[in-house]
């Protein structure tokens, strides 16, 4: 596996430790979706999509799609016995009344005051921010999972976020390749680095001001 | 009562569709979309319509149809990533367009169709989307007022149906299209299946047949994937 491939793997495996048995959760997508295939045996954990689908199962079989049955990457997917199917509202009184345990969703930039920004950048196409928004002011638990920094090396993880805002102080945890950070009154908590990195190097990489104390490893 | 037509040209032909119209339609992707209504639609010319879709259909399919020919003037939509022909008119000015986060978008058409007037959420509070709106503070949380949206016409794709207008949809092809069967002063409703009155259990009707004003049994080719995936032979996937 390349580099890249390989740190995604470590940030979804990490996200997977977020799952809690009996969890209603909505996966964001892409790197978000993946975390699906850590559910750790034996947890009951039911995943909602957002075009009106709860308990979203595996892809399915080749030659087993169904164009009635996708989720909201309009992927083709199953259910699992005991899924229903509702409406766009439905689906989003979900999300926005609180029933939405937890919700796991890419990032571009996050800040120290728990700030998201992830679906415009200024003067590039804009394509629209789906459900992002209601997700994060509606679901119990927003967790942000991305890479720590861009391909330039300038941190994602700031001050305050430039780019257009998907919600205000709405996320609770930062899972990168580096470090997870927690949001909490106080400001940004250092509360893991991954394996082989340190926390100088974390800080570094960081143009947030972390809280660090006690810093374990991730166990990935 | 017979709310049955033959078919979408002869639905477009009794709702007298003018130019200028505001069309709230169905669909997710490409799943769920009123095809057969898009095609008529296209063929019968008119032209800048409002269209209130959560997607913009593809290049070659659903709304991207009417794109093609340039009849539509403004979409009010939450996501429009997939469609070339959208983005170049777009960026060109040609196309006005209102991004509504997609909850949001869900019950401003709910709102529409059942005649409230407004309501206070929390979804985009802080960001571009509250700039302009009223923000108010309920119990401590602040919330922003969004609007209705009711359109002169609503478009809607269902699996089953009757000739009195009673729907019913099939896995996640349901996506906007109940909503959006509420939301039009005119409704119509294309159907795989249109079935003798009693074939639907009342008990399983989504979509009750007062919301819809004619509804027509659609050909249907193979239905379009947007994104085809499948697990790994042996193992599982998202």
């Amino acid at each position: 596996m390349d580099p890249s491939e390989l740190k995604k793997e470590r940030i979804v495996r990490r996200a997977a430790q977020e799952l809690k048995d009996g969890f209603y959760v909505n996966l964001g997508i892409g790197m978000p979706t993946l975390v699906a295939n850590y559910i750790p045996p034996g947890m009951d954990v039911i995943l909602q999509s957002e075009n009106g689908v709860l308990g979203v199962g595996p892809y399915p079989e080749k030659g087993r799609e169904d164009a009635d049955l996708i989720n909201a990457g309009k992927e083709t997917i199953t259910v699992l016995p005991g899924a229903s199917f509702f409406s766009s509202a439905d689906s989003f009184a979900m999300v926005r009344g609180g029933h939405v345990d937890l919700t796991i969703l890419g990032g571009m930039e996050v800040d120290q005051e728990g700030n998201l920004a992830n679906w415009m950048i200024p003067g590039k196409m804009v394509k629209g921010m789906g459900g992002a928004m209601d997700l994060v002011a509606g679901a119990k638990r927003v967790v942000v999972t991305m890479l720590h920094t861009s391909k330039d090396g300038a941190s994602k993880v700031l001050r305050k976020c430039a780019l257009p805002l998907t919600g205000r102080k709405v996320v609770n945890t930062i899972i990168t390749d580096l470090a997870v950070l927690e949001v909490t009154p106080q400001g940004l908590r250092l509360a893991e680095r991954a394996p082989g990195v340190t926390v100088d190097e974390i800080l570094k990489a960081t143009e947030a001001e972390l809280l660090v104390d006690e810093v374990v490893e991730m166990p990935v | 009562m017979n709310k049955a037509v033959r078919d979408a040209r002869e639905a477009l032909e009794k709702a007298a569709i003018q130019d200028g119209a505001t069309i709230v339609l169905g669909g997710f992707g490409l799943t769920g979309l009123p095809e057969n209504l898009i095609v008529a639609l296209r063929d019968s010319g008119v032209k800048d319509l409002t269209c209130v879709s959560n997607n913009a259909g593809v290049d070659d399919w659903g709304l991207g149809l009417l794109l093609q020919t340039r009849q539509i003037r403004k979409m009010i939509s939450s996501y429009v990533g997939e469609n070339q022909t959208f983005e170049r008119q777009y960026l060109s000015g040609e196309l006005d367009v209102e991004l509504v986060p997609q909850g949001t978008l869900a019950e401003r058409i709910r709102a529409g169709g059942a005649g409230i007037g407004g309501f206070y959420t929390p979804t985009g509070v802080g960001t571009v989307v509250a700039e302009g709106k009223e923000i108010r503070v309920i119990q401590g949380r602040e919330y922003v007022l969004e609007a209705p949206i009711r359109g002169d016409f609503a478009f809607v794709k269902a699996w089953k149906g009757d000739r009195l207008g009673n729907l019913v949809y099939r896995m996640s092809a349901r996506n906007f299209n109940p909503v959006a069967a509420t939301a039009g002063n005119v409704t119509l409703a294309e159907v795989e299946n249109l079935v003798q009155p009693g074939e639907i259990d009342p008990d399983h009707v989504i979509t009750p047949g007062i919301f819809v004003d004619y509804i027509f049994q659609g050909t249907y080719g193979p239905k379009r994937i947007e994104k085809r995936t499948n697990r790994p032979a042996g193992g599982a996937g998202a």
